[in-house]
């Protein structure tokens, strides 16, 4: 959002510093806390997603399944994915996990992106599309290690959860923290989410979860999505979180020093040739020559003639 | 008659068809356009080259639509040409030899056919950056293919294509530099004939087949 124009600590395709005069957050910028094991699958989050940013999603069809809609879509930012894990105890364990962009510290869509100032990443952690500059390439979409970006099928631009950086910018918290009926979304300075999510997890400990913890990876720098876990050692277990995401090594080496090099030598085998030839000169084929090979051919006409 | 077949007393050999030239050209107008938009994707300091195609969303249309062209027009001219460039054991000469290709002691040199080992290499090296382009530009064709494949795969061939066209334009370069050094080449494409001296000098072989 054009706001927050000096707030920028990063832009996709931009190899200049961009306008960064003021300083960056001593708390760690901004960050959403969705503690799991509060969330009760009502999905208020997700209608209330819909309303703040004027979206609506098609209707759609009943799979069996309580996740609706199917997946995150351009209309769908934010959604709540249900897992029915069977615990070593043999009992049943309903995992509900809000889906969405984490906002990543390291932000692997913003690498990927070959369009300027389509993706920023705002000094308070924030990463933001800007729809007006996205040329729908979907590289995005091969850079996320979480797989958010959905691209609409009919303006073709890459969307997702803005953690509402519109209402974040006139200090409001996000349209999902909001309304959360059971205070399972929280906003605040990162730091404050930090400690807020220790209390949680120390609650959680006493009362048997062992292995309850906050999921903030660092493979991605950390993220300004974060969760409270029961079982934080298999974040896989919540419908395929990954367990270690981190920019895959694949787009580091597609996005990375790789580009201005292959640039740089594009640059050198045109040099070479334009120095060759001021060094050696062209390769012409002189009048003697050219006489020479006109005798040839006349003498192997006049020989076959003959024959 | 066409008129490049009679050409028997002016002094000219008959190097490329109509057909060939043309086939040839529509690669070479696929190739800079294709170049230009990809070069725009590939940095940020060549991004500006997407003004040329209307901008960044036509730059993402246009680019995989140009792309299957040449594909399509490289396998014509690939399949034609094909057996003119079967490398053999007088190529490894030649390119043992590379130091005298490029002080221009071309008398040094083993009796070059139709294609020297150089053309012959950028053929194959072209025959295999056109069939990776084409597969891994599949993959990250986003609008029509990318959601049949794994993110995995996608991610693969971006990379593969990046490469891979890097490798192409770097052929390119050398192609083109190869036709502007080596003076009464480019007639060959632009008129589809060369002179008697120039095949001689820089094709003997082809030279005395192509007089017999």
């Amino acid at each position: 959002m054009p706001l927050q124009s000096l707030d920028i600590r990063r832009r996709s395709a931009t190899t200049v510093q961009p306008p960064s005069v003021r300083e960056p957050p001593v708390t760690e910028g901004v960050a959403k806390l969705i503690d799991v094991t509060k969330c009760i699958g009502c999905k208020a989050c997700q209608t209330a997603c819909m309303e703040w940013n004027d979206l609506r999603d098609e209707v759609g069809t009943n799979v069996g399944v309580y996740d609706n809609p199917r997946d995150l879509s351009e209309h769908s930012w934010t959604l709540m994915r249900f897992t029915e894990y069977e615990n070593p105890d043999g009992n049943l364990e309903w995992l509900i996990r809000k889906d969405g962009c984490m906002h990543c510290e390291d932000p692997g869509c913003l690498k990927a992106c070959p369009a300027p100032g389509a993706i920023v990443q705002y000094t308070n952690g924030i990463v933001d599309f800007h729809e007006e500059n996205c040329i729908g390439c979907g590289y995005c979409v091969t850079g996320c290690p979480f797989n958010i970006p959905r691209i609409s099928k009919r303006d073709h631009r890459a969307y997702k959860c803005t953690l509402c950086s519109d209402r974040v910018a006139v200090g409001q918290e996000p349209a999902c923290v909001k309304t959360c009926p059971t205070g399972a979304i929280v906003f605040g300075t990162k730091e404050d989410m930090k400690q807020h999510a220790a209390e949680r997890i120390e609650d959680l400990k006493e009362r048997g979860f062992k292995n309850a913890g906050l999921y903030d990876p660092p493979g991605v720098g950390g993220t300004h999505v974060m969760y409270v876990l029961h079982h934080a050692d298999k974040p896989s277990l919540y419908h395929g979180l990954p367990d270690d995401p981190h920019i895959s090594p694949l787009v580091s080496l597609w996005k990375g020093v790789t580009k201005p090099l292959a640039l740089g030598v594009m640059a050198l085998a045109a040099l070479s040739g334009f120095f060759h030839y001021m060094r050696v000169g062209p390769n012409e084929v002189s009048e003697e020559e050219e006489r020479d090979a006109r005798d040839e051919a006349r003498r192997v006409k006049e020989h076959s003639d003959e024959t | 008659m066409k008129p490049e077949e009679n050409v028997a007393d002016t002094n000219l050999i008959v190097r490329y068809t109509a057909n060939d030239r043309t086939n040839h050209w529509i690669i070479a107008i696929t190739f800079v356009l294709l170049a230009l938009s990809g070069l725009a994707l590939f940095h940020p300091s060549t991004f500006w080259l997407t003004a040329i195609f209307g901008g960044g969303q036509w730059t993402r249309i246009l680019h995989p639509f140009v792309g299957v062209v040449m594909f399509v027009s490289f396998l014509i001219l690939a399949l034609r040409f094909w057996h003119h460039n079967v490398l053999d054991s007088s190529d490894l000469q030649w390119l043992k030899q590379i130091d005298d290709v490029l002080a221009k002691r071309e008398d040094k040199l083993p009796e070059i056919g139709r294609y020297n080992a150089g053309q012959k290499l950028l053929f194959f090296v072209m025959v295999a950056c056109m069939i990776l382009l084409l597969l891994s530009g599949i993959v990250i064709w986003r609008r029509y293919f990318s959601f049949y494949f794994p993110i995995t795969l996608i991610r693969l061939a971006a990379v593969i294509h990046a490469a891979t066209a890097f490798v192409l334009i770097v052929g390119i370069i050398v192609h083109i530099y190869a036709a502007l050094w080596v003076k009464g080449s480019i007639r060959a494409m632009t008129r589809g004939t060369v002179t008697l001296g120039w095949a001689r000098k820089h094709h003997p072989r082809w030279f005395r087949e192509s007089i017999k």
